[in-house]
């Protein structure tokens, strides 16, 4: 029998976890509480269980073994809420691969968790507070539901406080457990009370030592049993000193588990490495922590106070400018601080012999501190691109020293290349990634946008590139990725490939990347903050294991993808189009718009833009996840949400007053009628002279009894009704001007304030197609004249009509904009051009359709059918292989 | 009579093989499933195979007494779909108990006459309990996730029936099979743990889950381990797989529970994938030639057939089994 089977404890999820005594610690997510996460708690009460999942995926993804759940507040139906939840994540495979922890003080929550989980998950936590019985029935229904149990040290006396109390109740426990109950001595798991250290309580000065020996007693005398602990109580009289707090963190955990402790709950935000601690700090924790001397209390006070100031102090420190030249850099690049940078790296290469070593000494340095900070979740992307700033500058005072030496070669990690796609112009995500690698000491060749695969794979032999990184927004540009790999492997290059950009997916490069490159390996890169990981992995040690673990993943990926494509029935065109929406169209609800034909504007005025803007993904664009507002005071990232909406409102306030932006914008009317799943677009009111026709895709997916195969036509009047239907189209840009700033920050090295500002443009183009929706709304069509919304409102698009754009889910045809872009002249009276893939250029660009029937509404287009692509490139006079390729993002 | 705990230690067991495909070949009509006993109920009760074992009791006595004469150890109960969860399509809610008792009963009396013959080979009867047509993992509605078409109170609660019925006519050994969901097999854990403590007595229990596919995992998403440490909570004969694979797909997955299990291991596969007529049509020598495979590795306490094995599938299992040690067992921590 092996050592394993022998003395674990065994929990699973959609994957086992095993504890050995060999396991490392094993950390549980502590996030899905909403007694310790008031950010948590705001969601479950607005019932906005999206956002509260997506915070049990970061945790998972982010290296929880296990997921505490707790639902305990009065002002929520904690049972309901716990069922709800955990049945949601049941459908979440990335959640639910890891075991459950099933967290209340009320029984009847955790009874209704435990008829939730498929998997072995673990009971937090039951006790003999309430007495021997209560504690035996609820133990016996814990092994009958098949859970491991998290049992406090508490009795009918209250909480141990003392080491001898501890192991007194911990000890009965167990007997009852095992003797009396017969449940399995290594699913058991006691929580010996983590109690606050340094009150100043002179009874308090043993917590932590106590829970360290009780530890230790319960690993060598309770055979099988664990010892777990939350380990942010012991730090709670330094509240607010998070520099204190978290060296106690460390210290506290690196002693428990050296005493035996094999699991716990910690925030790894809050957590400094033991190793790093600085000495002077460790000495008065670990005084305390072990109560060594008597005044170790005070002694650790006083220290606090010193630091206490980090970041509280409203005016400016300057005391950084008092230490050494090479801390100072280290300092800057962290804080990201530009001022003093120039004179800084003068008075440091007047130190060394060669100027190369500036930048491989202390700049390399401070930026493996800011590599380092990012990698372990304690800085966020706004402060890593601000550092770039700082290192980009001192670099560019270095240079013209560096090259009057001539032979001054740098020696970088590695050479990436990076570019976005032939035919898409999006590039913030590219170059947020840039700035991430270049950090980390990598030499970043940035090619720019719209690359053809030719000078891609050139530069790529020419250079010695070691990584070539491909980004794209729009979905032409999957395809485009397809063709780079072919060309690669023609090549004969077997460099690693990145795939990274919104519309690219694990799958997509699974299923249609990677087999086409098998000289080298594809990865596909989810965010920047993976990227470094990712690059470092291919070009390190442990390549080969990486690469094959990477192979087998590919390969499920695949042969999931394939289950699920031949589980998925999808209806036959004339199936679908037999289940159409049918509306019972009547003239009252199809409104004559008040001006037909083609309307421009030129210089619409920003500030009416202003309170139009959806801030939530803006945020997402620098990696910071959570809703406008409540982001800006988020536990994690609140603080540098903050600083980021700042610096946007201001450079917001400048775009605005010294006009660095123009909005432009086309809207057009006209009268329509559907024909099958055309939309026929007519020049005017007799309705003779068709103008357009508009191809519309309908869903072919098996839907629910009563549900309806939509396609957008179904929105529209049909043509034998005889109702006098219209339609909409637009296109808005909020990118015409941007260049020249663009231009300015990246002379400046200034990525921070490009990528800023080309977020800023992008938010104000969805804004400019929301306030235009409006207008149309209320004035063009001016079918809803008293519509009276609040931002809110209309970010969650409550009002009337869609406004469906080409390449978005509901008709991801990007051919459609060429027609569309015709019949509004959009172009020459927007200024917004289309590339070869269609993607829109300026990108601060938005274009769609407007529909208006109360009964439109957006949906996804879902997978469609090899049929459907036949029908459509019939209906449109395309070949089937042109509309398949544009198609085959959606093709099943 | 020598427990089954024992034998289990000197010989590989014998599981008898499908119902449903023996049940085919009488080519029954409506009439045959109501035979006095739903003469006049008001839904078509055809392809409801569990009401034979009360309509039409000497086919399914026939059919369990093929497959001892084929060699098998074990036969299971026609009990497949025997809770009111199952038998509400049919609203025949109120018959469980009755199909239950029955299909015991017969089962034990053919099983019974086999032992008085040879009482070397002792007979046993497995009490089949199935998954259920609901899932209580999985929502059946897509476009709302958090929805479940049946709660674990509610399986506990069929279950229990079904469990006490099947006990009442007097079954050696429950099995829980064919486990694509382990939210629903822990329920059915959870009801037989109960009934045990209620009517302070116990029986083996055999689990035995289904890999849907070559992902390795079941429909819920599991992976095989994962399942075991699920189910694991209970003192298992053994814990297994069944169904949706042929033998030679099934083996990686069985060589985990292999390693793995502090309990016995059994598998009954089907007669290979079904064809394009859904019909299986692996034959018994083809068939035996994977099932020596698990043999000569040892991967095997208990040995069977699902859907589309016969007589003949067995009997091929059974003359190959007897050659072979079982699989060393390994124990509980």
């Amino acid at each position: 029998m092996s050592e394993e089977t022998k003395a674990s404890l065994k929990l699973s999820g959609l994957e086992p976890l095993i504890v050995t005594p060999q396991s490392n610690f094993v950390n549980v997510g502590e996030r899905t509480n909403v007694t310790g996460s008031r950010a948590f708690l705001r969601m479950i009460k607005e019932g906005d269980f999206e956002a509260a999942l997506a915070v049990a995926r970061d945790q998972v993804e982010g290296g929880a073994q296990i997921i505490d759940i707790n639902m305990d507040e009065g002002m929520i139906d904690g049972k309901e809420a716990m069922v709800k939840f955990l049945n949601l994540i049941a459908s979440e495979p990335d959640i639910a691969r890891v075991p459950i922890m099933i967290d209340s003080s009320k029984w009847e929550i955790i009874e209704a968790g435990l008829k939730c989980i498929q998997g072995k998950g673990v009971v937090n936590s039951i006790s003999l507070k309430e007495g021997e019985a209560n504690f035996i029935a609820q133990a016996t229904k814990i092994k009958r539901y098949g859970a491991a149990v998290i049992v406090m040290a508490f009795d009918e006396d209250g909480q141990a406080d003392s080491y001898e109390r501890r192991i007194e109740i911990c000890k009965r426990s167990y007997d009852i457990l095992v003797n009396q109950v017969g449940f399995p001595k290594n699913d058991i798991i006691f929580d010996p009370n983590i109690f606050p250290v340094a009150t100043g309580m002179e009874e308090h000065n043993n917590n932590a030592l106590d829970f360290f020996r009780a530890t230790k007693w319960i690993r060598e005398n309770l055979p099988g049993a664990h010892v777990s602990g939350g380990v942010s109580n012991v730090s709670f009289s330094f509240r607010g000193n998070d520099k204190v707090r978290e060296a106690m963190h460390a210290a506290f955990l690196y002693h428990a588990i050296q005493n035996g402790m094999d699991m716990g709950i910690v925030n790894p935000t809050m957590l400094e490495v033991y190793s790093d601690i600085e000495p002077e700090l460790l000495v008065y924790v670990e005084d305390v922590l072990l109560n060594r001397r008597e005044d170790a209390t005070e002694r650790l006070l006083e220290y606090a106070e010193t630091v206490k100031g980090d970041g509280k102090k409203k005016e400016v420190d300057l005391s950084w400018r008092n230490v050494p030249v090479n801390q100072r850099l280290s300092h800057a690049l962290v804080k990201g601080i530009v001022e003093f940078i120039d004179e800084d790296v003068e008075e440091c290469r007047q130190q060394y012999k060669r100027p190369i070593e500036v930048i491989e000494g202390p700049l390399m340095d401070g930026m493996n501190i800011v590599g380092d900070l990012f990698g372990s979740g304690k800085m966020f992307l706004p402060q890593v691109v601000k550092s770039a700033r700082v290192m980009k500058k001192a670099v560019a005072y270095l240079l013209p020293f560096i090259e009057a030496e001539k032979d001054g070669v740098r020696s970088s990690s590695g050479k990436v290349l990076m570019a976005t796609v032939k035919g898409d112009v999006h590039d913030i995500g590219k170059n947020i990634v840039g700035v991430v690698l270049g950090c980390n000491n990598y030499e970043v060749i940035d090619m720019g946008v719209m690359v053809p695969f030719e000078k891609i794979i050139q530069t790529a032999i020419d250079e010695k590139v070691d990584v070539i990184g491909l980004s794209g927004l729009i979905t032409p540009s999957l395809d485009e990725m397809v063709t780079v790999a072919k060309e690669m492997e023609r090549a004969n290059l077997s460099i690693p490939l990145l795939i990274g950009g919104a519309t690219t997916s694990k799958v997509h490069t699974a299923v249609k990347i990677d087999q086409h490159y098998t000289k080298g390996q594809t990865i596909h890169v989810l965010d920047a903050s993976r990227a470094v990981t990712v690059v470092e992995s291919m070009l390190g040690p442990k390549k080969e294991l990486f690469v094959s673990d990477l192979k087998q993943e590919y390969a499920r990926v695949r042969e999931h993808h394939e289950k699920h494509r031949g589980a998925k029935q999808l209806l036959s065109l004339e199936d679908a189009r037999k289940n159409a929406l049918k509306i019972d169209f009547k003239q009252e609800d199809c409104a004559v718009p008040n001006e037909l034909g083609v309307k421009q504007f030129v210089d619409f005025p920003l500030q009416d833009l202003v309170d139009y803007i959806d801030w939530t993904p803006f945020f997402q664009t620098w990696e910071l996840h959570g809703k406008f507002p409540a982001i800006l005071t988020d536990e994690v990232v609140g603080v540098e949400a903050t600083k980021l909406y700042a610096d946007a409102q201001a450079m917001l306030q400048q775009i605005i007053a010294e006009k660095w932006l123009e909005a432009r914008a086309v809207v057009g009317l006209f009268p329509a009628n559907s024909v099958g799943d055309d939309i026929e677009i007519y020049t005017d009111e007799t309705r003779k002279t068709v103008l357009s026709v508009q191809h519309a895709l309908r869903q072919q997916t098996t839907k629910a009894d009563g549900q309806p195969n939509l396609a957008l036509a179904d929105f529209v009047a049909p043509k034998s009704s005889g109702i006098k239907d219209y339609i909409g189209g637009f296109v808005v840009t909020t990118g015409h001007g941007i260049e020249a700033h663009i231009e300015r920050f990246e002379k400046d090295h200034d990525d921070y304030h490009s990528i800023l500002l080309k977020a800023l443009a992008d938010r104000l183009a969805e804004a400019f197609a929301e306030k235009m929706h409006e207008v149309v709304r209320k004035d063009l069509w001016g079918y809803a004249v008293d519509e009276a919304l609040s931002n809110d409102e209309l970010i969650k698009e409550t009002y009337r009509g869609i406004r469906p754009a080409p390449g978005y889910p509901a008709c991801p045809d990007h051919t459609e904009k060429i027609d569309l872009f015709r019949i509004l002249n959009a172009t020459e009276l927007s200024g917004v051009s289309l590339t070869e893939s269609l993607a829109m250029y300026p990108t601060a660009a938005v274009s769609g359709w407007y529909f208006a029937h109360p009964q439109a509404k957006y949906f996804g287009l879902g997978k469609i059918t090899e049929e459907q692509i036949k029908d459509i490139s019939q209906r449109k006079g395309l070949s089937f292989d042109e509309m398949d390729r544009w198609l085959s993002s959606v093709k099943h | 009579m020598m427990s089954i705990e024992t034998i289990l230690k000197d010989r590989i067991l014998v599981l008898d093989g499908a119902m449903g495909t023996m049940i085919q070949r009488h080519k029954l009509e409506e009439e045959d499933f109501r035979k006095g006993w739903f003469e006049n109920h008001d839904k078509p009760l055809k392809g409801n195979n569990d009401l034979l074992s009360l309509t039409r009791p000497e086919i399914i006595k026939d059919i369990h007494r093929k497959y001892f004469e084929a060699g098998a150890d074990i036969a299971e109960t026609n009990t497949f779909s025997g809770t009111w969860i199952a038998q509400a399509d049919y609203g025949l809610e109120k018959f469980v108990y009755d199909i239950n008792y029955h299909s015991a009963k017969i089962a034990k009396e053919v099983a019974d006459e086999f032992t008085a013959a040879n009482p070397d080979k002792p007979r046993f009867v497995a009490g089949s309990i199935g998954p259920t047509n609901r899932t209580a993992s999985i929502s059946p509605d897509v476009n709302d996730p958090g929805f479940r078409g049946i709660t674990f109170d509610e399986l506990v609660n069929a279950y229990k029936e079904q469990v006490n019925a099947l006990m009442d006519g007097g079954v050696d050994i429950l099995l829980v099979e064919t486990v694509f969901d382990t939210l629903n097999a822990k329920a059915a854990l959870f009801a037989i743990d109960e009934v045990y403590t209620e009517r302070g007595t116990k029986l083996p229990i055999m689990v035995s889950g289904t890999i849907t596919d070559q992902s390795g995992r079941t429909l819920t998403g599991q992976t095989t381990e994962a399942f075991l440490i699920s189910v694991s909570h209970m003192p298992l004969l053994t814990i297994g797989l069944n169904c949706a694979l042929g033998a030679s797909m099934m083996r990686p997955y069985l060589q985990v529970l292999d390693q793995k299990a502090p309990f016995g291991v059994s598998a009954h596969p089907n007669a290979g994938l079904p064809n394009e007529f859904g019909k299986y049509d692996e034959t018994p020598e083809l068939m035996a030639v994977q099932i020596k495979e698990f043999l000569d590795e040892g991967l095997v306490n208990i040995i069977g057939g699902c859907c589309g094995t016969t007589p003949d599938h067995i009997k091929a299992i059974a003359d190959m089994a007897k050659n072979y040690k079982p699989r060393e067992v390994k124990q509980v921590n």
